[in-house]
């Protein structure tokens, strides 16, 4: 039975991706006359060269580590989306340490992304400390905060920081010392593999550890938790930190290893894309790395059809969008499941 | 006639149990009728079917001999088939009246609702079932057996000639359970059928006209009341025989583990919910807390165990003060709970039945090391569980969601007795559990009793007190007016001190309140 509930499982999966697909094709009927042309580019599109699939994975690396943060504050049922200020004053964090500390020269990649993390986890520090204290709601202060993050750090940059010999508004670059390596011609971003294992230690802390357990069960029924000697608060704190420093990280690990300058002038939106990645993956961290890269795959896709069609690349919201509906909606199929499952149960009769 | 038939039904949920197997049951018009069996039998499973919550997977309803196709409650509710939870669905906030009249608001206008003639309906409706509701006084202000007429009468007003209960009588006291059964009587004469599903024999045989009994998901066999004696009904439940066998020797207490010395304790709204309450717990003996519900057990619960803050008093445990302490704290001590509550507060709904078990010990060996959780031991640990305790469960893996009532509650009871706790506070350990296993459950207080561990027992289950308590404190309004040694002690003597219709002298009261 459970062969069959898998293959079940699969092959609602791909009907789900098949119907996103063909209502996002029936979206592009609209915008171009050669679909096939736009449609092949889009899925295609990120494996047809080398520079393209670099690209491709490079896109995931923010939203692997967004979708960590967010799966685990999902999990313990706090709803903290602050990662996108927490990314970005993460960012802040390592622009700090990297322009300020050049004479650590071998440590001084790992304090710089160690400070994002350090900073990730200070602004989470807010909406934390003000659930646990006065009960604050979590999801209006980490949404403020995200606002309040974005303006601080903006007028520190481009009063403090602003490399005035560059043509944009930007940080100075950072020291050599303090860059994350790209590998390959094509500049694969190295913290790929950090995003990865992080996840898998992630994964590892939530179903392996005893943390991992507190904050499985202070999310399936807090009162229950409180009931049987889990301290609820400090759990619920604790897990908003490691969250803020795993999204300060991400900020980080972009900045030194793809521009090597503070370069966000807005807000990049990595921290929202996390709650999409963390929803499809359900909240497990292991499988945050499928979700991301399918949603990067998307993204890429999405944005070489709009560069090799001239088209624009807002369709893919919509493709994305109809793809979370589908993978969401459990009701999917749910007919043939219970008749296996019927099936089987009945067998010993 | 057959006021309601299921045939040949057959259930099987989405994780593959086969909760009933090919069930023939029926009802007659104005009868009523005892559904009976173990945990876990799927009594439950088929009233639901019943009443339109769950579809069968194969089979036949029935309702007034014609064939019914239900898809949700409204459809059976349609058809005169009403049914009152284990768990009741009433908006605690809200009176009486607009609980009955939920959805089937007389209107004045558009925009307000017409409360007089809201009145009216539900005065006449309860004239004409005799029966007593304070129609203005909000919901959670009122007693167990006030809310479930309430539940009644929701059923009632919507058409229902067909009354499902589904263990309505499991956390009533003895008083309350006659009341209802009066009210039980005088629907079944005005012609509407009742059925009822419990786990108090004593009760089946008190007022059913017939009765059927179900095993391991099957139908055993539907017998008129006179047909069956209580042991008999036990005998083909299990399918075996089965002797109560519960003796109870003297006890012999030891040094004091728990003394309570003044507890005062007053509600947000300013209501004096304990007064002034002293007592001890001694090592080796059953303390029991008798009383209706509402007279404070559960303040004093939640008081006892860190869930309910702001009490005044001292707590002595070790002759330490610990009132105010929080739950892990006071675990760490050695206190143990069984909460009344095991769906909201005594267990979570969507983990594991194993990682239930071993939520009050998941860091200690052998289940976690310095960090890692070791889930080989956590399942094997739950395995010896279930068979000891024989919750019906596919396997430990199975969400809690899944399983019966009785079978959740024996999760909880399970974990809270197998932590060699010093102190148990059993706020009511067999609540909706079937007679062998409660026999069991008591059996097992006893045993952690003469291993010199004690025991604070509340319950409204007189019997159950009778049995294996070695005193009792009898509390009514939030004051103890009796303190016992249960010896020649009959359920009438207590019940004088519950309706507060006797009390013992204050001043000898306090003395042995205090030994
Ligand atoms: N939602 C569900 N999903 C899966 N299995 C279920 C579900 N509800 C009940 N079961 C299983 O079906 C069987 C019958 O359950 P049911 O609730 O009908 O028992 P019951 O006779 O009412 O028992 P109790 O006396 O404990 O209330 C049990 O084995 C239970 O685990
Ligand atoms: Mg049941």
């Amino acid at each position: 039975m459970k062969r069959s509930l898998a293959l079940l499982e699969l092959v609602r999966m791909a009907l789900t991706i098949l119907i996103a697909l063909l209502i996002g094709y029936v979206f592009l009927l609209f915008s171009t006359k050669d679909v096939a042309e736009a449609f092949k580019w889009f899925l295609y599109g990120p494996l047809s060269s080398q520079r393209r699939f670099v690209e491709f994975l490079n896109n995931s690396v923010p939203l692997i580590m967004t979708g960590l943060a967010l799966s685990l504050v999902f999990q313990a049922r706090v709803f903290n989306i602050g990662a996108e200020g927490c990314l970005f004053f993460g960012g802040f964090g390592a622009m700090l340490a990297a322009l300020e500390f050049p004479q650590l020269s071998v440590l001084h990649l790992i304090v710089t992304l160690l400070t994002a993390a350090l900073f990730g986890a200070i602004w989470a520090f807010v909406p934390a400390i003000l659930k646990a204290k006065w009960k604050a709601s979590e999801l209006v202060s980490s949404l403020m905060m995200n606002y309040i993050a974005y303006l601080l750090v903006l007028f520190l940059v481009n009063n403090y920081f602003r490399d005035k010999a560059a043509g944009a508004l930007v940080s100075y670059r950072f020291p050599q010392t303090a860059w994350l390596a790209t590998l390959t011609r094509y500049r694969l971003n190295s913290g790929f593999f950090i995003a990865v294992s992080v996840a898998i230690l992630i994964g590892f802390l939530l179903y392996f550890t005893k943390y991992g357990y507190e904050i499985r069960v202070v999310g399936a029924n807090k009162k229950f938790g409180f009931y049987t000697g889990i301290n609820v608060v400090v759990t619920t704190f604790w897990v908003q930190l490691l969250a803020g420093a795993l999204a300060g990280l991400a900020g980080g690990i972009e900045l030194t290893a793809m521009y090597r300058r503070f370069v966000w002038q807005s807000l990049p939106g990595y921290g929202f894309d996390g709650i999409i990645v963390a929803i499809l993956a359900r909240n497990n961290p292991f499988l945050v790395i499928p979700s991301a890269l399918f949603i990067a795959y998307l993204r890429v896709g999405a944005n070489i059809m709009s560069r090799m069609m001239g088209l624009a690349p807002e369709v893919v919201i919509v493709i994305q969008s109809v793809m979370i509906l589908l993978v969401t909606a459990e009701a999917l199929l749910e007919r043939f499941k219970k008749r296996i499952v019927e099936r089987e149960a009945m067998k010993g009769e | 006639m057959k006021a309601i038939e299921a045939i040949n039904v057959t259930k099987v949920y989405p994780n593959g149990v086969v909760a009933n197997r090919n069930v023939n049951f029926s009802a007659a018009v104005g009868e009523i009728h005892a559904v009976v069996g173990e945990n876990g039998a799927g009594k439950t499973t088929l009233m639901k079917i019943l009443f339109g919550m769950e579809k069968p997977t194969s089979g036949e309803i029935r309702i007034f001999e014609k064939p019914a196709q239900l898809n949700s409650p409204h459809d059976a509710i349609a058809l005169g088939v009403g049914m009152v939870h284990q768990h009741f669905m009433l908006v605690p906030s809200f009176t009486v009246a607009e609980n009955i009249m939920l959805g089937i608001e007389p209107k004045k206008n558009l925009f307000s609702l017409d409360f007089k003639r809201m009145e009216q309906i539900i005065s006449e409706y309860a004239k004409k079932v005799n029966f007593e509701l304070p129609i203005w006084e909000k919901v959670m202000d009122l007693p167990v057996g006030v809310k479930q007429r309430v539940e009644i009468m929701k059923a009632l007003i919507r058409g229902a000639k067909v009354l499902i209960l589904d263990e309505p009588s499991s956390v009533l006291t003895p008083q309350e359970v006659n009341e209802l059964f009066v009210v039980l009587k005088n629907l079944s004469q005005q012609g509407i059928t009742i059925i009822f599903i419990t786990h108090k024999l004593n009760e089946v045989k008190q007022i059913a006209d017939r009765i059927t009994i179900m095993r391991e998901g099957r139908v055993v066999g539907t017998y008129r009341n006179e047909e069956l004696t209580e042991s008999q009904i036990v005998e083909l439940m299990i399918g075996r025989k089965f002797e109560y066998d519960i003796s109870r020797v003297k006890a012999v207490p030891g040094e004091p583990l728990l003394v309570v010395k003044n507890l005062n304790y007053f509600r947000e709204d300013g209501a004096h919910i304990l007064k002034n309450l002293s007592f001890v717990l001694r090592s080796g003996e059953i303390l029991a807390i008798a009383g209706l519900e509402g007279n404070g057990q559960k303040e004093l619960v939640e008081i006892l165990t860190g869930l309910r803050e702001n009490a005044s008093g001292e707590m002595l445990v070790g002759g330490k003060n610990v009132l105010g302490a929080k739950p892990w704290q006071l675990r760490q001590l050695g206190i143990s709970h069984i909460p009344d509550d095991r769906i909201e507060v005594g267990s979570a709904l969507d983990m594991s039945v194993a990682e239930n078990m071993i939520s009050d010990r998941y860091d200690q060996q052998p289940f976690s090391g310095r960090v890692v959780y070791r889930k080989r031991s956590v399942i094997e640990f739950a395995r010896r569980l279930i068979k000891e305790f024989s919750i019906r469960v596919k396997s430990p893996t199975t969400l809690v969601r899944m399983l019966s009532g009785g079978n959740m509650q024996k999760v909880v009871v399970a974990r809270e007795l197998t932590n060699e706790p010093k102190v148990v506070i059993a706020n009511q350990p067999t609540h909706g559990i079937d007679v062998a296993s409660s026999e069991f459950i008591r059996k097992k207080l006893l045993q952690m009793r003469d291993e010199g561990r004690g025991v604070l027992l509340v319950s409204t289950d007189l019997q159950e007190v009778l049995q294996i308590a070695d005193r009792i404190l009898v509390l009514y309004k939030g004051e103890i007016v009796a303190h016992l040694q249960n010896e020649n002690l009959t359920e009438t003597d207590l019940g004088f001190y519950m309706l507060g219709t006797k009390r013992q002298n204050p001043e000898e009261l306090k003395e042995l309140l205090t030994l």
